[in-house]
């Protein structure tokens, strides 16, 4: 089943227009890549998903329901969660709070803040310390255990490797397998090519705010995505 | 003896400044709005309790069960309907309009109440005294008044440290849009916190309208107080506007035992010598500047 749709999905920053007419849909339980280069749109892309910019009514549909337009808060209670670029955690808050007000919601799932300290114990440890006294990988994964405590039915997740040393990406990517696991659909933004091509079903290179290129990563050549990252 | 009596009216007379201080740090804490107009809502709140005192014949404390709600829900209509527009655009915006909201309000207490100085009357409370020993008294209902600032300020305390709302304010607080991506509805968040502020205020506003008397232009001075209080006390710090009150109350009283004249220069002294030496407030709470 098409979780999300994507339809001539068109977005703005003021008179600067980001996205072009994209469409693409995302089966349930599918994990999703979305690779380019700096400025191709796939920040706007996620934010204009996750209700955190104005689109069109019909441009995004959730289980075949248009959602487009609809406030980020709102689309949270319909389980689509964006996981920000920068992590972007709470400095007020602890660790656990910061767990504790992504479940503000109190949508039904899987994920506890037991849960989520299972799937990264160095947290467990720390839970009762600032949230910004994490190093940057310990603060993506509270970031993205902040995104799970929503219980999300698709999670966004942006520029997840972004200034992290390799040991930490892989330890993420096999988090994200664990949460794929539990059913849950996930697109992810990434630069860091090889990596996300490794657990993606499918890819979408985004260019110039248009997708350039899309299939399973095992069909298309590294000539057919170099040429789509990069203009040929 | 005559100095500790001051001193002791002050620390209670702090207790009120904290009522009034409160409601005003929460909102600029949640979401950086300076409320101008919060010393007229005060005022306003006061209003509301006379006319519920002559239409329900009740005291003014048992009136405060129609007040506080009143208030409550104007805050709330007021943050929904005006004051949300104005967030995300710098703190002008919102200073200007509730500047002009703090006319309005006066003229139309003005309009309605006519400029005379009114008072609650809640029947005898107000004049009973508790002996200290030693001589000293203190009145029963500056007494009253500030058991009632620590217990509201405890409750407050509890609700923003350990609640989802309480946590919802923090994270509003810190970033507004990652907020949203959790699923809060900051509009709604910061119409809940102004109905907080203005709940507050009402409750200080008709503890004022016991202790002395006001007309329709009683509020600026209140602001002017629960300013003094929060930047004394720091931001971002519940126990420091109550330590701010009390010690903006004790330079009024011991100013004021100078010379009659003196108690609200000293407390602006006071007021100032911590501006100067310590601008960030005395018991601020350290937290990242953006």
């Amino acid at each position: 089943m098409t979780l999300l749709g994507v339809q001539n999905l068109s977005a703005f920053y003021g008179d600067f227009q980001a996205l072009f007419d994209v469409s693409l849909g995302v089966t349930e339980g599918q994990t999703v890549a979305v690779i380019g280069a700096n400025g191709a749109g796939k920040t706007t892309f996620l934010r204009a998903v996750a209700g955190a910019l104005p689109v069109a009514r019909g441009a995004v549909t959730l289980a075949g329901r248009a959602v487009g337009g609809e406030p980020a808060h709102a689309l949270v209670e319909q389980g689509i969660v964006l996981v920000p670029e920068g992590r972007k955690i709470f400095p007020s808050l602890s660790v656990e709070e910061n767990l504790q007000v992504g479940a503000y919601r109190k949508r039904r799932g899987p994920w506890t803040v037991e849960r989520v300290y299972r799937l990264f114990p160095a947290l467990a440890a720390r839970r009762h310390q600032p949230g910004t006294n994490l190093s940057g990988g310990e603060q993506q994964m509270l970031a993205i255990g902040r995104g799970l405590m929503a219980n999300p039915r698709l999670l966004l997740v942006d520029e997840i490797s972004l200034g992290l040393a390799p040991v930490v990406v892989k330890a993420l990517y096999d988090v994200l397998a664990s949460v794929k696991h539990e059913g849950t659909t996930l697109i992810v933004v990434e630069q860091d090519v090889s990596q996300v091509l490794a657990v993606a079903e499918h890819v979408y290179c985004f260019r110039k705010g248009a997708v350039a290129l899309e299939g399973e990563p095992a069909r298309l050549t590294r000539e057919q995505i170099s040429a789509a990252y990069f203009g040929a | 003896m005559v100095w500790v009596d001051a001193a002791v009216q002050g620390v209670l007379l702090g207790g009120l400044y904290a009522l009034f201080a409160t409601g005003l740090s929460l909102i600029f804490g949640v979401m950086r709005l300076v409320n101008l107009a919060h010393g007229d809502f005060s005022i306003l709140a006061a209003f509301v309790a006379v006319v519920t005192v002559q239409t329900l014949d009740v005291n003014p404390l048992t009136a405060l069960v129609v007040v506080v709600p009143i208030m409550g829900t104007v805050g709330y209509g007021l943050q929904r309907l005006a004051l949300n527009r104005l967030l995300g655009r710098g703190i002008l915006p919102a200073v200007l309009v509730t500047f002009g909201l703090s006319i309005v309000i006066q003229n139309g207490l003005l309009e309605i109440f006519s400029a005379d100085s009114r008072r609650l009357n809640p029947g005898g409370i107000e004049t009973a005294s508790v002996p200290l020993g030693g001589g000293l008294a203190v009145g029963a209902f500056p007494l009253l008044t500030f058991a009632l600032a620590v217990v509201l300020l405890i409750a407050l305390q509890l609700v923003i440290g350990r609640s989802p709302i309480g946590r919802a304010f923090r994270a509003a607080s810190d970033d507004g849009a990652t907020a949203a991506l959790m699923g809060i509805d900051t509009g709604r968040l910061y119409g809940l916190a102004m109905a907080l502020s203005l709940a507050i205020v009402a409750v200080a506003g008709v503890f004022l309208g016991i202790r002395t008397t006001f007309t329709f232009s009683s509020g600026p001075d209140r602001l002017l107080f629960a300013f003094e209080a929060v930047i004394i006390g720091g931001l971002g710090s519940l126990w420091g506007t109550l330590a701010g009150g009390v010690i903006l109350g004790v330079a009024q009283t011991v100013g004021a035992r100078l010379s009659p004249g003196w108690g609200v220069l000293t407390g602006h002294l006071v007021f100032l010598a911590v501006l100067l030496l310590r601008p960030s407030g005395l018991f601020a709470r350290s937290r990242r500047v953006d």
